[in-house]
């Protein structure tokens, strides 16, 4: 292994998310080798590295999305809890209840936005209007929208800018309570304002919910997080407590890349 | 070579390049025109010639004197209700196989030769869908209904329904490719939030896919509708009258309903057995040219509905980007 596995364990809460050996494979072609990494509960683990590294498929890797749309094939572990990822007797609809995700590009449903927070408790069995309603405002309210949307909840989600589009994705993967938020680099589309309140956010719903953020932005993985994962060419380099990753890393090519040398 | 007498070459080069561009541009305007010009011409003559006859008699009557006067209504009635029972065969199956085909099928070998297979069936000439419809829909399918059902000869011989089907099957493949391109141009990340909020597959085709798909199916189908109304070969021995008194219509339960299992006459195959088979063709030839601007017509709306669908569709398709 070419990093420590663990950040100092002592000083970080207990692991919510396991990753042990784990080999990703998008037909031939190998995108992660031998990711063994935690993501620690109620904390915010960001991933960075230059483009084609890995590491969004390292987050597709934990609620299986990346199957979804590409021919895969994986080797290695992956637990939630007790829940192994990639155990024979899984269910997928299981699995992405409790591993909630948020895109690169906004992509809200062509519906209003009501139907858009609501879509997830639907698809799980919830019709009941006035417990609808009360899932649709406590995460509008988590993802920080309630109050721009409270008097349009049947206007059409499209008509809102980009990071309240985003910020509506937020909303529509906490409605299903999930245990882990996934976001892949969420605020690439953003301007600079929607991803200050995108990232204010991140801090907020951290004291819930265990976090892994994809970023290309660097000075945003310093921000938000509180571990940090450098990753290169499919292989993880340096995992450690974000402070110490900008400050002092212990490897030569994660300084390279987070003092902009190359990536 | 010098660089002068270089530079001489390139531009004879580039002269004969124009000359020869200009010459195909020319000939592409004049082919267009030449196309243009017999398809206003056919239409021309058939509204000049067809329009004359056209009255509401014309429109609301039957045949008389031996079908040498009198109006087509048995027809146009005919051609909707077998557009319509066609429609309402081939829709559930060719959506239901572009489902398959996008949604579920993946990029194994088996879609791919059910996609070919599709094709093939697109290219399959129309009387081969005929004489396919007597030998299964009616022979097979009928006569062995009749054998397990004990009703002696209900089934098995031309009918509305057996022509329905065998237009439905010719048009199949029209639902199919119109259905496979409207779900594929269903964003793939609306499909990825669905799964990604613990969606099946069933449930992400049914509340993200074709919500969004459903205006362009609709193209689909009434496309469908218009290459299936025209159409004469396929229902030639599966089901039409060359001429029938009354409506293919019984009472059930004291309601008057369409009878599938009646024959039928049909506007297309009525234009074809005036031409061909009438005991005084010459004296039928102004029904023969109303007969012809009704089905004209008839299928031109159909295509202009489409068009405005798809229109539609597509304003609503850019205004999600």
């Amino acid at each position: 292994m070419t990093a420590a596995g663990r950040a100092d364990a002592a000083a970080v809460p207990a692991a919510k998310v396991m990753i042990r050996d784990l080999h990703y494979f998008y037909g031939p072609k190998q995108a992660l080798d031998g990711i063994s990494m935690d993501f620690a509960e109620r904390q915010v683990t960001a991933i960075i590295g230059p483009s084609g590294c890995g590491k969004s498929t390292l987050i597709k890797a934990v609620n299986r999305i990346g199957e979804v749309v590409s021919e895969v094939s994986v080797r290695g572990t992956v637990r939630i809890g007790d829940l192994s990822v990639y155990g024979p007797d899984v269910d997928l609809v299981d699995l992405r209840r409790r591993v909630g995700m948020v895109f690169q590009k906004p992509n809200p449903f062509p519906k209003s936005i009501f139907d858009n927070a609501a879509f997830g408790p639907r698809l799980h069995g919830i019709t009941d209007r006035d417990e609808l309603s009360a899932i649709v405002e406590r995460s509008l309210r988590q993802a920080a929208l309630w109050e721009e949307v409270r008097d349009r909840l049947g206007a059409s989600a499209l008509e809102l800018s980009g990071g309240q589009q985003q910020r509506l994705c937020i909303a529509r993967a906490l409605a299903v309570e999930p245990e882990v938020l996934l976001m892949d680099e969420p605020c690439s589309a953003l301007d600079p304002i929607a991803t200050a309140k995108i990232e204010e956010l991140i801090h907020e719903l951290k004291a819930d919910y265990t976090i892994a953020i994809v970023t290309h932005n660097m000075q945003q993985a310093a921000r938000v997080s509180d571990l940090t994962a450098f990753m290169y060419l499919g292989r993880l380099v340096e995992f450690d407590r974000t402070e110490t990753i900008f400050t002092t890393p212990a490897q030569q090519q994660t300084e390279d890349y987070i003092t902009g040398r190359f990536g | 070579m010098s660089a002068r007498a270089a530079g001489r070459r390139s531009v004879a080069t580039s002269r004969r390049t124009r000359i020869v561009g200009a010459f195909f541009e020319q000939l592409c305007r004049l082919l267009t025109v030449l196309t243009c010009t017999a398809l206003i011409a056919v239409l021309a003559v058939i509204i000049v010639k067809g329009i004359g006859v056209i009255d509401l008699e014309f429109l609301t009557g039957a045949p008389t004197e031996g079908m040498t006067a009198g109006g087509i209504f048995p027809a146009i009635f005919g051609t909707i209700c077998i557009t319509l029972l066609m429609i309402l065969m081939a829709l559930p199956l060719g959506v239901a196989a572009a489902i398959y085909l996008v949604e579920y099928a993946g990029k194994g070998l088996a879609p791919r030769i059910i996609r070919a297979a599709v094709n093939n069936l697109a290219g399959v000439p129309s009387i081969v869908f005929g004489l396919f419809g007597v030998g299964f829909f009616i022979l097979f399918v009928g006569r062995n209904l009749d054998r397990v059902l004990q009703t002696g000869l209900l089934f098995g011989q031309p009918a509305m329904l057996w022509a329905a089907a065998t237009l439905a099957i010719l048009v199949l493949p029209v639902v199919i490719v119109s259905t496979e391109e409207a779900l594929r141009a269903v964003p793939a990340s609306h499909r990825e939030a669905a799964f990604a909020l613990g969606a099946t597959p069933w449930q992400v085709v049914q509340q993200t896919v074709l919500p969004q798909a459903y205006p362009g199916i609709l193209t689909g189908a009434i496309l469908s509708v218009s290459r299936g109304a025209g159409e004469t070969a396929p229902i030639l021995f599966t089901g039409c009258a060359y001429f029938l008194p009354r409506l293919p219509v019984s009472e059930f339960f004291g309601i008057p309903m369409i009878n599938p299992l009646d024959q039928f006459m049909e506007l297309s195959y009525h234009i074809f057995i005036m031409v061909t088979q009438s005991t005084d063709a010459a004296a039928t030839r102004p029904i023969q040219y109303g007969t012809t601007l009704v089905l004209v017509a008839l299928t031109f709306l159909l295509n202009m509905a489409a068009i405005l669908t798809r229109n539609r569709f597509r304003r609503r398709a850019e205004a999600l980007l």
